[in-house]
């Protein structure tokens, strides 16, 4: 572990809108439009529309593109190369292993490194680069699974789940309910890799960012509009679908459909329940809690900070540890679908 | 353990009673034996092992889990047998032993003491997933509450193995979890268990409420329907047992009254307390209150059998002397009933008079005379009817007294404002949308909030926190296990509601805690009253 020195990190500041980097003025993932922001990945709840500059990686930029329009003064930030962004601040955008695009930030200044995760995960995933474990001072995680409940199985037994509803069921369809950023294109990769070439009919809302990621070199096979499709041809079929079109008036056009949701809260029967789905689907983009955990001792910082979740419980498995740790109160972060 | 694991899960994700119905069939047709009879056992909440109490379960993972962190968790998955599922530290070395199958779980687990407990249990969760975990903590310490009723699960297992369901309810009792002789029979390898010689509950005949049919007095006998507890008294090889509505043995909530029958005689009747609330010319009865404080108690107090003594007024008798008379017509029975009555304790019995009246008008004219606390209406009986298990149309009548009631299941709780926010005090109640054993559901018909005593509210909370099946916000899903009799002043068609129907006033007149859910009235009984 590195030494740890009082009165260190002044320079980063922990604001209920965002992480401010003093020095460089600039922020991470702020939740209003501000002058300069750098942003970890294409989320909503981290990326909004309307900075005065926006850094970030190439595919993390074409994901805001695709949302808000292309943005004036963007900065494209290559994973791995260093970035002055003012005031003496080095900024490194390094692979997080959330979803296409997505980084960890290292920031460098006066001595000391700071590592800002955003949301990532440790588990593989065929459409975005692992995580890429850096040593650093200080460590600001998230901690959205941040309980000692959350074990997220590895996907290849949740896919071969979805495969044998669709076995099971050959009258109905399998309609997967999956946040259109990432859940829905990891889920289709590994479909396909799992062996299952058929076409997969998507929902309206899922078809743009799933013709960018194949304009950025992940192949998703065959995918079809569900627009205008007989209610005949989905009768075995495989459909996503946005969580909240699961319970739409938009599902009925659909032969029985089985509901699934993908997604890491569905690890506790009670939000099975809430959600009112048959398939749970235990595939979070997120690290549970023990990617939480290896990631800190792995990491290995003199202090970690805690930033959006159920900090809680990291910071008590901190003190356990004898690790300094402080929880950050920072709002806007909404991952329920995830 | 895995299958029984896997179909807790999918009842809990099925919401359709058919699509139970048919996940407990299947099981049980496709699983072997002891398993099968220790999972109906559980799902019908036979299963009891003394040693293991909810505390095993939280002293045994204070030992393993660091308290913060179980408590934090805890809190977030609300549940305590999902939450050790879920935090159970995984052995690190691959187990010898196989998961265990239910029959291997039970013999370990009521080989345990209160000493040795979390240590077996600990070895059993070794043995299992996640999954397998919570299924096991659930069967261990008997509580599943996963919204299966005893009824649904009886029904499941005729649907199984295509017996009829009432057959299934008489050779049921008497019977004991894993139910190997059960199963023989119902698979049609074994004849029937033997029910003449044990105290066993035989499935009760019931009414259908009156509408519009024509009663004919000449064909049909008129009887008060009075304001107990329906009860039956099975008196067999020196044991007399009585049987609740539902089939549940509360004697030991009545031994006056268990212990007043020395005939070998099976009787249906009113269970009713003494008192001076009328005067009926057999001794008077007290309204309903008074018999609540003496439900649902293991043990009764002198004082209290002195203050609330019991007795029985007999409407029927099924069987005399080892004499089954259930085929017989009413009019035999009701004769060898009244031959019997002489022999029997006056103090603890009398007969449910016949009403004279010369056509339905003049019985109209009683019925509405009858401000009689104790009196809910009159019950109208085919003088040829034979006693049937359940309800059959034309047979028996019940003409029920304003003001408009129902029979409703307690659905949903909310918590109250003010001096009521710490209880559930606001419940929304349901009816069935056809026959529940032939897969209607429960729609919401209406809510009250009033109607209730003080203590009665306490009960209802308890029961709602002890029945939850699911939170929402300030609001909870009961296991719908819980009937109410609903009074309301009128009811009108509705288009906002999804039954239909809005009542108006609905206000809880009285908990059935006696009278089980499937046997709730349907919405077409309330549409029926639609002015």
């Amino acid at each position: 572990m590195r030494q740890y020195m009082p009165g260190c990190f002044t320079w980063i500041k922990a604001d209920p809108m965002g992480i401010r980097i003093v020095p460089a003025d600039a922020w991470i993932d702020p939740a209003r439009p501000v002058a300069r922001a750098l942003v970890t990945h294409g989320h909503a709840d981290h990326a909004r529309g309307g900075h005065g500059q926006t850094v970030a990686t190439a595919e993390t930029l074409a994901i805001m593109g695709v949302r808000y329009g292309v943005a004036e003064g963007a900065l494209s930030a290559p994973y791995h190369e260093p970035i002055s962004i003012g005031g003496g601040v080095l900024a490194t955008f390094l692979p997080a292993g959330h979803v296409l695009g997505s980084a960890q930030i290292l920031l460098e200044h006066a001595g000391e490194r700071v590592i800002v995760t955003g949301d990532y995960k440790r588990s593989s995933d065929p459409t975005c680069q692992p995580f890429a474990v850096t040593s650093c001072d200080l460590f600001i995680t998230e901690a959205t699974f941040g309980l000692p409940v959350f074990r997220h199985p590895p996907i290849g037994t949740e896919i071969t789940k979805l495969l044998d509803a669709r076995a099971s069921n050959p009258d109905r369809c399998v309609l997967v309910g999956a946040y259109a950023l990432g859940k829905a294109q990891r889920i289709i990769a590994e479909l396909r890799a799992a062996g299952w070439h058929e076409p997969i009919y998507l929902h309206g809302a899922m078809e743009p960012m799933c013709r960018l990621y194949e304009s950025l070199g992940i192949p998703l096979g065959d995918l079809r509009s569900i627009a205008g499709v007989p209610k005949t041809e989905l009768a075995g079929a495989i459909v996503i679908c946005p969580p909240s079109a699961l319970t739409d008036r938009w599902s009925r056009r659909l032969p029985d459909p089985l509901t699934a949701m993908a997604s890491g809260w569905m690890g506790v029967r009670q939000r099975v329940r809430q959600r009112g789905v048959e398939l749970p689907l235990v595939i979070s983009d997120h690290a549970d809690w023990n990617e939480l955990t290896t990631t800190i001792a792995d990491v290995n910082p003199a202090e970690t900070w805690i930033t959006h979740g159920r900090e809680d419980a990291l910071l008590r498995w901190c003190e356990l540890h004898q690790r300094k740790a402080r929880a950050l109160a920072l709002t806007g972060y909404d991952d329920e679908d995830d | 353990m895995e299958r029984f694991a896997a179909l807790l899960d999918a009842l809990l994700l099925t919401p359709s009673r058919n699509g139970k119905l048919e996940l407990i069939a299947r099981y049980l047709r496709e699983s072997p034996d002891p398993d099968r009879g220790w999972a109906l056992a559980a799902l019908t909440s036979a299963v009891d092992f003394p040693a293991i109490k909810a505390g095993t379960v939280r002293t045994l993972m204070a030992s393993r889990v660091d308290p913060v962190l179980w408590t934090l968790s805890r809190d977030f998955v609300g549940d305590t047998a999902e939450t050790a599922s879920l935090l159970w530290p995984e052995p690190e070395q691959p187990q010898k032993d196989p998961p265990p199958t239910l029959g291997e779980v039970v013999d370990i687990l009521s080989q345990s003491t209160r000493g040795s407990a979390p240590i077996v249990l600990a070895g059993l969760l070794d043995r299992l997933d996640a999954q397998g975990r919570y299924a096991l903590i659930k069967f261990a310490t008997g509580a599943l509450r996963i919204g299966i009723s005893a009824r649904l699960a009886k029904v499941a297992f005729a649907q199984a193995f295509a017996v009829p369901v009432d057959e299934v309810e008489e050779y049921w009792h008497g019977q004991q979890p894993p139910y190997s002789d059960l199963f023989a029979w119902a698979a049609g390898s074994a004849p029937p268990p033997r029910t003449d010689l044990l105290p066993l509950f035989r499935p009760f005949m019931l009414a259908h409420p009156l509408e519009k049919e024509t009663i004919d007095l000449a064909d049909y006998v008129a009887e008060w329907k009075w304001d107990g507890i329906r009860v039956q008294l099975v008196h067999v090889g020196g044991q007399t047992r009585v049987y609740s509505r539902g089939g549940d043995d509360i004697s030991a909530s009545f031994p006056e009254i268990a212990g007043a029958l020395h005939l070998p005689a099976v009787l249906d009747g009113e269970l009713l307390i003494r008192g001076s609330a009328q005067g009926g010319e057999a001794g008077g009865a007290a309204s309903f209150n008074a018999l609540q404080q003496r439900l649902g108690r293991k043990a009764v107090s002198k004082t209290l059998l002195a203050e609330a003594p019991a007795f029985v007024r007999l409407y029927d008798l099924l069987i005399l002397n080892g004499e089954d008379l259930r085929e017989l017509p009413w009019s035999q029975r009701r004769t060898r009933l009244e031959e019997l009555l002489p022999h029997l304790d006056p103090a603890r019995f009398d007969l449910s008079r016949t009403i004279d009246a010369k056509d339905m008008d003049a019985l109209a004219e009683i019925r509405a005379g009858a401000r009689d606390a104790a009196i809910e209406g009159v019950m109208l009986k085919h003088r040829q009817s034979p006693y049937v298990a359940g309800r059959r149309t034309g047979l028996w009548y019940k003409w029920k007294r304003e003001p408009l009631l129902i029979d409703c299941v307690l659905m949903y709780a909310q918590r109250g404002s003010g001096k009521r926010s710490s209880f559930y005090s606001d419940f929304t109640f349901g009816c069935w949308n056809g026959d529940p054993d032939a897969g209607a559901e429960l729609l919401p018909v209406g809510k009250a909030y009033f109607g209730f005593t003080d203590e009665e509210l306490r009960f209802l909370d308890r029961h709602v926190r002890q029945h939850t099946v699911a939170k929402y916000g300030p609001v909870r899903e009961t296991d719908r296990s819980l009937v109410f009799e609903v009074a309301f002043d009128s009811v009108h068609l509705s288009k906002r509601h999804k039954s239909g129907v809005a009542m108006r006033f609905p206000r809880i007149h009285r908990i059935r805690q006696d009278k089980p859910a499937h046997e709730a009235d349907r919405l077409e009984t309330l549409r029926a009253m639609v002015t």
